[in-house]
């Protein structure tokens, strides 16, 4: 493994991915760079979900390679697949805490299964990652007893367990209060910077991601439109870009799904 | 008639693919069986779960099972001044028969629908994708206790399911029905062979656990993630699980007890 710093840790070129006959990406390239912030914008249904799991191994690409750290993650052996998975955290959008277990157990879980640590040893690290997300106070919590934003805070507690080299979050500021919205955001970025991570972000909050990440990628109908840093990209001359950043109802993405014309559809005059 | 063929074909291939991957499924559970023995504690959680609380249902129904075999035998045989024979019958019927498949029945109604329905939401609300994210693969540590708890603990329940309707049916013959106390339990012991009757019953239970917790793991394991296929995955155990229990005990005692 030769991991030059300035090399991304990620590095993803022309890769291909199809959901049965729908085409997913078709010719993305991207680069994911070391003890950055970067955020992968593009409106619902572009797969953004689905480019974390293909970085995370979860689903193969069709064409094309995908680099984490040097290694084919497509190429590589369930074995060496799961070695890598323990240096990747992932934040799932509702959590995905295990139900049955209280919070301290949770993030305690990738501890127990892949260290050989006392039990008082995992403590302290357990109530660390909790104080650094602000819940040691709810490690007796059981997942029901939590609001979404909490949730999403012990996971992230999780996710930071093994002290990974990369953690990926999706859509970690979906359906979130203003209050528990601003604590991810915040929590988001000092944690990159504190720990040295490296933090790969999907959304569709503009402005939240914006105003965090280093550098953005804007991902729309399987291709790259555009990618710079956040000022760049508010400079950007895209129309697209621009309907997109601003949340417009109407331009380069119509408001109508694809549809015959309408006075003819009206008239009964479209074979149907 | 082509369409109706086509469709034949792709249900016939679905089919087909779907008992290839529960057989993969298998092989890749059975694998994670030798990492259970250091973590045992994990497998009698889920023995808890699946044997102790299926107890009260199947110790209810094992006695009034024999209560009724008791009756009903006792209805028979008074004709025939043959009521001493009581014993036998009831215990035959429950070590051969019906001990091993309606605990089987019962056991896919509670606990497989319960194992189904548990997998299914985990894997609906992305536990299980998380595991796998966290390097921990979930047909190890979710489904292999499991599994291994429900092939242990049926061949259990069975044998109580038995043991409580020989008592249920003891209760009917001689509490009730006046049948000769010495008699019912003399014959018993005569006719009912260790390993001819006993033995075959166990195994028929050992296999009976088998199919139905797999069943049960692989439904929950490869539902639809939503409500309604969580839903659907649960009754398909029921359904699937409960035909294969009758099914196999044909072939069963066909090739135990045929000659």
């Amino acid at each position: 493994m030769t991991s030059h710093a300035d090399e991304p840790l990620v590095r993803i070129r022309n890769l291909v991915y199809a959901r049965g006959d729908r085409p997913i990406f078709d010719g993305v390239d991207i680069d994911i760079r070391r003890g950055q912030l970067t955020a992968i914008m593009g409106p619902s249904g572009t797969g953004k979900t689905t480019l974390l799991r293909l970085i995370g191994g979860q689903l193969r690409p069709d064409a094309g390679t995908l680099q984490v750290d040097g290694q084919n993650v497509a190429e590589l052996g369930l074995r060496d697949l799961y070695e890598l998975r323990k240096r990747m955290g992932m934040l799932f959008q509702n959590g995905a805490l295990l139900t049955d277990i209280n919070v301290f157990d949770n993030v305690a879980f990738p501890l127990r299964e892949h260290t050989r640590l006392p039990e008082s040893m995992i403590r302290d690290l357990v109530l660390m990652k909790l104080n650094a997300v602000g819940l040691r106070g709810a490690r007796d919590l059981m997942p029901s007893e939590l609001s979404g934003g909490m949730a999403r805070r012990v996971a992230l507690a999780r996710a930071i367990a093994l002290d990974p080299m990369m953690i990926m979050y999706d859509e970690p500021f979906t359906g979130q209060d203003p209050i528990s919205m601003g604590v991810l955001v915040t929590l988001l970025r000092t944690l990159t910077d504190a720990l040295g991570l490296t933090s790969v972000m999907v959304s569709h909050d503009v402005q939240e991601s914006l105003s965090i990440a280093d550098y953005v990628y804007v991902i729309s109908e399987g291709k790259v439109v555009e990618h710079g840093t956040p000022d760049a990209l508010r400079q950007s001359e895209s129309p697209w870009v621009q309907q997109f950043l601003k949340g417009l109802g109407d331009g380069p993405v119509p408001f109508h799904f694809p549809a015959p014309d309408y006075g003819a559809d009206l008239m009964g005059e479209v074979a149907g | 008639m082509i369409r109706a063929l086509q469709r034949l074909g792709a249900g016939t291939l679905g089919v087909a693919e779907r008992l290839g991957r529960g057989h993969l499924f298998l092989i890749h559970v059975l694998r994670g069986f030798p990492a259970l023995l250091p973590r045992f504690g994990l497998v009698i959680q889920q023995l808890f779960s699946v044997g102790v609380l299926s107890l009260l249902i199947i110790a209810v129904s094992g006695t009034f099972v024999g209560m009724v075999l008791a009756l009903q035998g006792y209805y028979t045989l008074v004709d025939f001044g043959a009521t001493e024979s009581l014993g036998v019958m009831v215990a035959l019927s429950l070590v051969r028969e019906l001990g091993p498949v309606v605990a089987g029945l019962l056991f896919a109604g509670r606990a497989g629908s319960a194992l189904t329905a548990e997998i299914g939401l985990m894997k609906a609300t992305e536990q299980l994708s998380a595991m796998e994210m966290m390097a921990v693969d979930p047909l190890h540590r979710v489904v292999a206790p499991r599994f291994l708890a429900g092939i242990l603990a049926m061949p259990l329940l069975a044998a109580i399911f038995s043991a409580l309707g020989v008592l249920g049916g003891y209760f009917v013959a001689v509490g009730l029905l006046g049948v000769d106390d010495g008699a019912f339990w003399s014959q018993m012991q005569a006719k009912v062979e260790l390993y001819d009757d006993v033995l075959n019953g166990v195994i028929k239970s050992i296999v009976f656990g088998f199919v139905v917790t797999w069943i049960a793991v692989f439904e929950g394991y490869d539902t639809v993630p939503t409500s309604e296929g969580v839903s659907r995955a649960t009754t398909n155990t029921v359904v699937h699980a409960s035909l294969a229990v009758l099914g196999l005990d044909f072939v069963l005692t066909a090739l135990m007890f045929g000659d």
